[in-house]
């Protein structure tokens, strides 16, 4: 049998200070570590799960957003009438033409502002999104200065709630619905009626993008590689579903970074460990000496101060998970965000998998600060172990 | 070799090599101990008194000769099988008591118990008959600072003791000891040699603990005098 837990648990204990001291060092490595991936979660969510999955964006080639995209209205009309283009009931096929524009507007903790996204669609575009509702008030009426915000938009910024009224383009626009997309990338975005938004922002004779159903996968695809063939309409088109994963990609730097802080903290803190057991080594040299007199193994010391350091390190994986709970459902936004140039707003996620990961992490650190310690520890010779004062 | 011999030693040499000077530590020691005796190991520091008993002990290995002890040759074990052994057959008392600071008296004596098959129950009640052997009752809960130094050695007693072996090693027990506590523990280890029959060998510096033990054998500069020698100078 090994060495009792309470052996270590109270040693632990008896050098509560040292130990809460090395413990908080991994707690903060942890909680960097989460910290950042709370983050990417959140972002993922907020842009992998928008779109349809027979949906597709069509912009001018070369555009990587519909910011940077002008297509000409006609081309709208040669679009609609491609095959493979899905209909409503109605016959009227799936294609909504829109215009995206950004405009800045002040934030409730940062009034010097942020970009903020328009959408101008009509009423088809609307439909062709079904998993958007209105969480409150009602749709723009065409010929209306009316707009719907998104949830995130309605939070975080001045002036941006339900009945207020917001200036931009040539005047006020008042706001007549809350819409909920499910913390999607939609929640960022401000949408009012297509000609409406044309006509203030000058946009008349161009649209930012084109939304385009297909009937299915395959027609998906013919749709998409007929698009990008056509030399006169001079379009790309990506599936709606690949054009919001892209932009996560935007967070690629912030989580390298991240990550990589968290990974140079973590050695740091694997040699504060291992500095903690080494002490731990040298103080109870005497103790190692009396054990292994008593008939304990070289390997049951090896494994009693491996545990040791991995109970030390789950403390701190502990107190690095509870920093960073608080955060859960914290929202927060990336101004400038990738290719749209406006900010997305997301919810910090601290899912059951990151507090795993978290523990994991720490398990890493504390076998990794302990092993080399212990393996000090079980290699002491009896005789020079017992003399050590 | 005799039934009832429990330690023999054949020409027990050990040398330590510190910087670039050989020390011989013992040289070419006969020893023989036979079961029930109460032995006194007495001699001036360094005359390599403690040496054997840590070759006795198998904490340390000899540099040449021989020691069987309970008809067991040790240099015939691994440091594994000798780590067994040690905990079925021996039980050594320290000096400075050695006890874990963190576990409790009872814990500290039930160590021992933890490499065998017993239960957690028979461990509690064996380290309970040990403590009351050594009439600490009263102590079983008690950390090792919560303790005096007699009480301590008293613990270290009932921990080397708890495993029943046949042989118990004292390495200078009452060094550290007042009169007082060092008569209780000197008259523990009488008890256990004469009413448990248990073979007792102690290093003592100190002529009073000496006479407790059935039989004295000194020890000067690494050599073992033949028995019925008087002390060295």
């Amino acid at each position: 049998m090994a060495i009792p837990f309470s052996y270590n648990f109270r040693n632990l204990r008896v050098r509560k200070t040292t130990t809460v001291m090395t413990a908080l060092g991994i707690a903060l490595t942890v909680a960097v570590l989460l910290g950042i991936m709370a983050m990417v979660v959140g972002l993922n969510v907020a842009l992998q799960a928008t779109g349809h999955p027979l949906q597709m964006i069509v912009v001018r080639k070369n555009s990587n957003s519909e910011l940077g995209s002008q297509v000409a209205r006609e081309a709208l009309l040669s679009i609609k009438y491609k095959d493979g283009i899905q209909k409503f009931p109605n016959g009227e096929p799936m294609v909504s033409g829109e215009i995206v524009r950004v405009i800045n507007l002040p934030r409730k903790n940062n009034p010097e502002g942020a970009n903020v996204n328009i959408r101008g669609l009509s009423q088809l575009g609307i439909e062709m999104r079904p998993g958007i509702r209105l969480a409150e008030g009602n749709w723009f009426e065409p010929g209306q200065r009316e707009i719907v915000v998104g949830q995130s938009i309605a939070l975080r910024y001045v002036n941006a709630a339900l009945g207020d009224t917001l200036r931009f383009g040539r005047g006020d626009w008042k706001i007549v619905g809350v819409l909920d997309a499910g913390k999607t990338a939609f929640d960022n975005e401000i949408w009012g009626e297509l000609n409406q938004i044309a006509s203030d922002f000058n946009q008349n004779e161009t649209l930012s993008s084109v939304l385009v159903r297909a009937t299915d996968p395959i027609a998906l695809e013919a749709l998409k590689n007929s698009m990008a063939d056509d030399q006169r309409l001079y379009l790309d088109a990506k599936s709606e579903v690949e054009y919001y994963s892209q932009l996560t990609s935007s967070a690629d730097p912030v989580k390298f970074l991240g990550v990589f802080v968290a990974i140079i903290m973590a050695i740091g803190s694997s040699f504060a460990a291992m500095n903690t057991m080494y002490a731990a080594v040298v103080r109870r040299a005497r103790e190692i000496g009396t054990l292994r007199v008593l008939g304990f193994s070289r390997g049951s010391i090896l494994l009693s101060f491996v545990v040791e350091s991995l109970l030390l390190s789950l403390l701190g994986g502990l107190f690095g998970v509870l920093l960073v709970i608080p955060l859960n459902g914290l929202k927060s936004g990336i101004g400038n965000f990738g290719t749209t140039f406006s900010e997305i707003g997301f919810d910090f996620r601290i899912t059951p998998f990151i507090v795993l990961v978290g523990i994991a992490f720490a398990t890493i650190m504390g076998i990794f600060g302990g092993l080399l310690p212990a393996r000090t520890a079980a290699k002491q010779d009896i005789l020079n172990a017992l003399r050590e004062l | 070799m005799e039934n009832n011999l429990v330690i023999e030693t054949v020409d027990l040499h050990k040398e330590y090599k510190r910087d670039e000077f050989q020390v011989i530590a013992l040289q070419n020691a006969n020893l023989q101990i036979h079961k029930g005796e109460f032995v006194a190991l007495m001699g001036p520091s360094g005359s390599g008194k403690s040496t054997l008993l840590y070759l006795i002990a198998a904490i340390d290995r000899p540099s040449q000769g021989r020691v069987r002890v309970l008809g067991q040759d040790l240099q015939q074990l691994s440091d594994k099988e000798i780590a067994h052994w040690r905990n079925e057959h021996v039980g050594f008392v320290f000096q400075t008591f050695n006890l874990i600071p963190v576990l409790t008296a009872r814990e500290n004596v039930e160590l021992p118990l933890l490499l065998t098959n017993l239960s957690k129950k028979e461990r509690i009640e064996h380290a309970e008959t040990a403590l009351k052997l050594v009439a600490l009752s009263d102590r079983m809960t008690h950390y090792p600072r919560q303790l005096s130094g007699g009480q301590e050695q008293r613990v270290a007693i009932a921990r080397a003791i708890v495993t029943d072996p046949a042989l118990i090693l004292a390495d200078e027990p009452t060094g550290d000891l007042d009169a007082h506590s060092a008569q209780e523990v000197l008259t523990i280890l009488t008890k256990l040699n004469q009413e448990h029959g248990k073979t007792v060998v102690m290093v003592t510096h100190d002529p009073h603990a000496a006479r407790y033990a059935s039989k004295i054998r000194y020890l000067e500069k690494g050599e073992l005098l033949p028995e019925g020698s008087p002390p060295p100078a």
